[in-house]
């Protein structure tokens, strides 16, 4: 079945190449690099040309640059408390990047960077050295409180430090697991169900181009689903930043 | 007459009332998926296949921390199995204290 080509190549989709032709080929710009210079081109247009009418009554750019503020805004201050404003550039810039990277990657063509670990690693790195930083600043060393709650029985002590350390440094690998497995795997399925469909073709002819409106059909329903999750992991990453900051800022 | 207007007057303030108290209603609604009391503790949406799946990478992700933790001092101090063996069961409980947090009461909120 795997032969001349027709097997399914379901992770060739992430593979790096090259982007914007020979420049970027002797610079090692990749075309997971093109799509985040278009999700940040499409953000900071998003919050200019909505932003820009000022209008008491919103159009409909507008509107969507004013929800996806106030999201964040709420979030932020639900989440963290009143201090929870000073870190909202941040949690908004980091959902919207992601936000934007995971819908970009839905178009065909477009390389979805938020699939790749190094990608979502990085952000969930500068989220805990961020949150690290924030929790430094604000307690000092008080911060080391953290890894022994207050009214645990001395004994247990070293038992319940290394835990609470291992908890904590499994924050980013989870943080960035989940948002790459999430999208990895949503952008496989796609690519099986889309191979299903021209496997059947090329294995039965007219009667498959009958048998494969179903695999057709299951794609439609994953880009639904895909969009949700793509929405749905912009905001866990984001609400999750959102908890981290305010067990920074609270330490518990 | 007077009294008619009067009363016309109630009504239609009171169907204005209504009216605002309705589109309040649906801004409120507006407000999209952190709706204080019907999800999770930590305000994460309800969805089971979402929770299940956070569960599992939490899980995951602390044993994976332990696993490189302890293969680490492993291959520094020359201790295999020792620092492993120590860290797995750690890392399991790290794990756990991690869906605990995620499924369990918030202080602090």
């Amino acid at each position: 079945m795997a032969a001349n080509g027709s097997g399914i190549d379901a992770l060739g989709q992430f593979r790096l190449g090259h982007g914007l032709g020979e420049v970027g080929g002797a610079v090692n710009f990749t075309n997971s690099n093109e799509i985040m210079m278009l999700a940040g081109v499409l953000i900071l247009g998003l919050i200019y040309f909505g932003m820009k009418p000022r209008a008491m009554v919103p159009g409909r750019l507008q509107a969507v640059a004013e929800m996806l503020y106030d999201f964040i805004h709420t979030m932020c201050i639900e989440q963290i408390g009143e201090e929870g404003k000073r870190y909202f550039p941040f949690v908004f810039t980091l959902f919207s990047f992601i936000l934007f990277g995971n819908l970009l990657g839905l178009f065909p063509y477009f390389f979805t960077f938020t699939s790749h670990i190094a990608v979502t690693g990085a952000l969930a790195l500068l989220v805990i050295v961020l949150v690290t930083g924030v929790a430094l600043r604000a307690h000092g060393l008080h911060f080391f409180t953290y890894f022994f709650p207050a009214g645990v029985p001395k004994l247990l002590a070293p038992l319940i430090i290394p835990i609470e350390i291992l908890s904590y440094l499994s924050r980013p690998i989870s943080l960035s697991i989940r948002l790459f497995a999430n999208m990895t795997a949503g952008h496989v399925m796609f690519e099986v169900f889309a191979s299903f469909m021209i496997m059947l073709v090329g294995a039965l002819g007219a009667f498959g181009y009958v048998l494969a409106v179903g695999p057709l059909v299951i794609n439609i329903a994953l880009m639904g689903f895909e969009l949700l999750v793509a929405f749905l992991q912009a905001y866990v990453f984001a609400i999750l930043t959102c908890i981290y900051l305010h067990d920074a800022v609270h330490l518990h | 007459m007077s009294q008619n207007g009067d009363e016309e007057q109630e009504r239609g303030a009171a169907s204005f009332e209504a009216r605002l108290a309705a589109a309040r209603d649906r801004r409120g609604l507006d407000q999209p998926p952190a709706p204080p009391p019907e999800t999770a503790p930590d305000g994460l949406s309800s969805n089971a296949l979402a929770l299940g799946l956070r569960v599992g990478v939490e899980l995951l992700s602390a044993l994976v921390v332990a696993l490189a933790i302890g293969y680490g001092l492993d291959r520094w101090l020359h201790t295999r199995p020792l620092f492993l063996a120590v860290f797995v069961l750690l890392g399991g409980a790290a794990g756990v204290l991690n869906v605990w947090r995620v499924v369990g009461p918030r202080p602090g909120k």
